[in-house]
């Protein structure tokens, strides 16, 4: 392939680069332009996912298969910018006050964006290794961002010993795998497992380990249970924009990961690693949603939350097949909670830079104080517990729908579990919602909101409305980046 | 030009809730007025609907019909017949009443009321007028929102219970309906109701057949409700405010009701019939159970809100007459349509009685803030408009021929009698419960015998409360003596229904 083609190919990743680089390097040459880089960021991202839309429909691939370009990853890295373009558009006034170090702090969250964008690509061990924990260490370090906080201190710490281990436990089961076909590349992993050169070859005892040990990796990343205790802990102490980051940029790469590796190194084992993504989804979103109940703090609350939401899309990665909404179903999901969540987040985020508070408590007559933030906050509630029209109840009726569709008993029980999680979800996040409305504030003065946290948050609203009330496109989207896998044939 | 009514009667709440909102704080008796007006647009189209629909066809008319979702074949598809054409008329008449009773009682946040109420009445409708699974689950769940907010911001004591309480039950209901909705859809590939019903899906399967049925049933049965999943009921009328518990059983419980019509009845009568003696049960118990336990309470409220219980079985009843003779003799098609268009006519019946009698327990209420019966006594002397009012909207509900209750609740039972004579037989004893309970709790402990010092100078009705209920107690009286208007327009939609079956 030639030169031109490859940087084509690489060019959403290339301008990432740049675009950090250039937020460090202006950040050092020019101390006071601190605010300025941010809409820096948020121009390169938007530049980013101009370069991303174009390649769209391309399939290609990078240094000896070590990344692929397909609609799929691209969709990953659509998904990765949005989500740090909002996320920066919500630290802008957050962090103001908070620390002095704000160019590197963009800068880094740029680079977190690359390493999402390298990992929905990886179709390669190595680089899925090496790009995770790329990921992982630009992670660390912004949940500990704020040195002077003890709690976004203990947060990073955790949050470090956490990833430390899993990325060593997933790279134990990497080195299984390739000690069982030869090869790092998933593709042909996936065929060696298929269609083993002898049956002595073919080895079944050791891929489920190794599909466990990798899994811990993911779901690290997913915060899936039990991979999960760092999240409250981390979401607490991190500053709020990177728990609104976490909950969904490293969470969408890992599904993108999840996915590719099991649909494209493991679809001979499908069978075994449903049983085992069953099980985790239904007590992902069952323990997600029970404990989510008992929180005070309302990051925690969502941290919860967020564990049972990445239980309702693993469901659809389970009723993954050729003939159903499974995959749709999880990237619509998945766009519709990174509106959804990140407008929670960043309502978040507006009512602790005014109030100080992340009590939920706290939130008692705001509607009194701040009615469009109120209502807003309805809104992603509504979403988050799939109540339509909202884009929470289009990912839930696709990823549902994909469990019914499978027509078979165990499918049709996680549906029903699923579904009984959502009315029991709708207790806690009512819960904040009675409390705005229902209740007088204790201080009602009206809250005086940033005006890039109001952009953020009407952006946010307005994608999670729309995308219930009018899906068409978004669903169109969604079926062209769906993974064309398990087409394999033998070599 | 064809004006596409349907559309204009479920968005124009819509435009009612922004309008409400945008309009300033300090033009409230404005806003007010302009509330009532923008609601009566919708009851006088449906008017003009109900005068304009062909009674002899009884089809589904003034349908429209957009893409939505194409790729998964979910399309905005409305259309009235029979059978939803009195309950569109129903919600539209008493939103009037209910934001004219509102725009005198309510005195805080009034926009946002208005506008729940609005949002509330779009979504009520829209469920009348869906003809697409996908649209009328969503318009369904829409309906829940505004109601948890009308209940816990200007409900009672206990209104933050009773308003998650509400959200939690119905909701439970709603979602397991959507998977059944859902896997009708992967057996058929279309959300289309009026398809749906020429289908049949899972003929072949029983066990899914009745797992589609019975999810279907539990939204329906939790919204009507039927016994056992009637719990939330009380708690919700006893705390939502006048207007609130008017709406909730004049319409909400329709809801549900309606659903056995459009839905569980057309699709799945093979299993409808199946289950028709569990069902016989529960509405019997609906009525038995509705009618002893209303009679039980000291608070008017929560007896009105059981009485509901108890009126509502006789829907139910009517529903699983018919049901329980599908495909067995022709004899019985006679009494089957009289059973489902008594339980029609007993839900447009029930939503104005039972609507008017919470209203009357609203004017009491602003009086004199109790609603325990044993606190009053007498007020025939110094209330005797009142009096007069709240007595003949008792005998309407206790089935007092001449009066609409009792030409739904007789066509029920003479249609019932003839295919399930022992259910019906024990069934009547509920009327006469009723009665009992109507005459002693609420005529004779609030009006009769001595005179309460207490409410010497309590206020008769004014006339805007008179005026509150003058279209209830009209229509009470109008279809008491003439129903052939109703009923023409009922039965041509049932006979439709029933040979469909």
């Amino acid at each position: 392939m030639s030169w031109s083609e490859n940087l084509r190919l690489l060019s959403p990743e290339i301008t990432l680069t740049i675009f950090a680089l250039l937020v460090l390097g202006l950040d050092l040459a020019f101390k006071r332009l601190k605010d300025a880089l941010a809409y820096v960021a948020i121009g390169g991202l938007l530049l980013t996912m101009v370069v991303t839309a174009l390649l769209f429909g391309t399939q290609g691939s990078l240094f000896s298969e070590m990344l692929v370009v397909d609609s799929f990853a691209l969709y990953f890295k659509i998904i990765a910018c949005l989500a740090t373009g909002l996320v920066i558009l919500s630290s802008i006034a957050f962090m103001k006050d908070k620390t002095p170090y704000r160019g590197e702090f963009y800068g880094l969250l740029l680079l977190a964006t690359l390493a999402i964008t390298l990992l929905a690509g990886a179709s390669d061990l190595v680089m899925i290794y090496l790009s995770f924990e790329f990921l992982s260490l630009t992670c660390y370090v912004l949940v500990g961002y704020l040195r002077g906080d003890p709690k976004s201190s203990e947060g990073g710490i955790k949050y470090f010993l956490y990833g430390a281990v899993t990325s060593a436990v997933m790279l134990y089961g990497i080195s299984l795998l390739y000690g069982i076909t030869g090869s790092t590349n998933l593709a042909e992993i996936g065929n060696a497992l298929l269609f083993p050169a002898s049956p002595a070859a073919s080895t079944p005892w050791l891929i489920l380990p190794a599909v466990i040990f990798m899994l811990a990796g993911f779901g690290f990343k997913i915060s899936l249970v039990p991979f999960h205790q760092w999240t409250p802990d981390a979401y607490e102490g991190a500053p709020t924009p990177i728990a609104a980051f976490l909950s969904v940029g490293p969470k969408a790469a890992g599904f993108a990961i999840l996915i590719r590796v099991f649909l494209t190194a493991l679809p001979a084992y499908q069978i075994d690693w449903v049983a085992i993504l069953s099980g985790i989804s239904l007590v992902s979103m069952t323990l997600g949603n029970l404990v989510a109940i008992q929180q005070t703090n309302i990051k925690r609350m969502l941290a919860y939350s967020s564990i049972a939401q990445v239980g309702y899309i693993l469901l659809g990665v389970v009723a993954a097949g050729p003939e159903t909404y499974g995959i749709t179903g999880v990237l619509l999901f998945i766009l519709a909670y990174l509106f959804t969540n990140l407008g929670a987040f960043v309502a978040v985020v507006a009512f602790s830079h005014v109030t100080g508070s992340d009590e939920i408590a706290d939130y008692a007559g705001l509607l009194r104080r701040a009615p469009l933030l109120a209502a807003a906050l309805v809104v992603f509630f509504m979403s988050l517990a799939g109540i339509p029209p909202t884009g929470g109840f289009l990912g839930k009726l696709f990823v549902f729908g994909a469990a019914i569709q499978m027509g078979q008993k165990v499918f049709y029980f996680l549906a029903v579990v699923g579904v009984l999680n959502s009315v029991i979800s709708l207790y806690y996040y009512f819960n904040v919602v009675r409390l705005m409305f229902f209740l007088p504030a204790k201080d009602e003065s009206s809250l005086q909101i940033p005006r890039s946290l109001v952009l953020a948050v009407a952006v946010t609203m307005a994608m999670t409305l729309l995308m219930g009330l009018y899906p068409q496109p978004f669903i169109d989207l969604a079926t062209r980046s769906v993974l064309t896998v398990a087409m394999l044939s033998p070599p | 030009m064809n004006i596409p009514y349907l559309t204009l009667i479920t968005f124009i709440p819509l435009l009612g809730a922004v309008t409400v909102l945008l309009i300033p704080r300090k033009y409230e008796r404005e806003m007010k007025g302009l509330a009532v007006a923008l609601s009566l647009v919708p009851l006088v189209l449906a008017a003009i609907l109900w005068l304009n629909y062909d009674y002899s066809a009884g089809t589904m008319q003034f349908q429209e019909e957009h893409a939505w979702i194409p790729t998964i074949n979910v399309h905005y598809r409305v259309g009235v017949d029979g059978i939803s054409l009195p309950l569109v008329f129903l919600t539209s008449l008493l939103t009037v009443i209910c934001l004219f009773y509102s725009s005198y009682t309510i005195k805080e946040r009034v926009k946002e009321y208005f506008a729940f109420f609005f949002l509330l009445e779009m979504g009520m409708l829209g469920v009348f007028v869906s003809l697409d699974f996908f649209l009328f689950y969503v318009f369904w769940e829409i309906g829940l929102v505004p109601m948890y907010f009308l209940i816990g911001v200007w409900g009672g004591p206990r209104r933050q219970y009773a308003a998650i309480k509400f959200f939690l039950y119905t909701l439970t209901g709603s979602v397991l309906m959507l998977l059944a909705i859902l896997g009708m859809y992967f057996a058929e590939g279309t959300f289309d109701i009026l398809e749906m019903a020429r289908l049949r899906p899972f003929a072949d399967n029983f066990t899914l057949q009745s797992l589609a049925f019975w999810g279907i049933f539990a939204a329906f049965a939790i919204k009507v409700p039927l016994w056992p999943f009637h719990t939330w009921l009380p708690d919700a009328h006893v705390e939502a405010p006048t207007a609130g518990s008017v709406i909730l059983a004049g319409v909400l419980l329709k809801l549900g009701g309606y659903g056995f019509f459009r839905i569980l009845l057309p699709i799945f009568p093979g299993a409808f019939h199946h289950y028709a003696p569990i069902i016989a049960i529960l509405a019997l118990l609906s009525i038995v159970y509705g009618a002893l336990v209303s009679m039980a309470q000291w608070d008017l409220k929560k007896l009105i809100a059981y009485s509901s219980v108890n009126h509502m079985g006789y829907v139910m009843l009517g529903l699983v007459a018919a049901a329980s003779a599908i495909g067995t003799s022709e004899k019985f098609f006679d009494s089957q349509a009289m059973a489902l268009n008594g339980a029609v006519m007993q839900m447009f019946n029930h939503g104005i009685i039972t609507g008017g009698l919470f209203l009357l327990v609203g004017v009491i209420y602003e009086r004199a803030h109790i609603r325990d019966l044993k606190g009053f006594g007498g007020l025939g002397v110094t209330m005797p408009v009142y009096y007069g009012i709240v007595t003949v909207t008792c005998l309407a509900s206790l089935g007092l021929p001449g009066l609409a209750g009792f030409i739904s609740e007789f066509l029920v039972f003479r249609g019932a009698l003839s295919i399930i004579p022992l259910i019906a037989a024990i069934a009547v004893s509920g009327v006469v419960i009723t009665a009992a309970m109507f005459l002693w709790k609420v005529i004779q402990m609030i009006f009769l015998g001595p005179l309460n010092e207490k409410w010497a100078d309590l206020p008769d009705m004014q006339r805007w409360e008179v005026i509150t209920m003058a279209p209830l107690l009209f229509f009470m009286l109008l279809f008491g003596l003439y129903p052939t208007p109703i009923l023409n327009l009922i039965n041509g939609s049932v006979v439709k229904l029933l040979s469909g079956l």
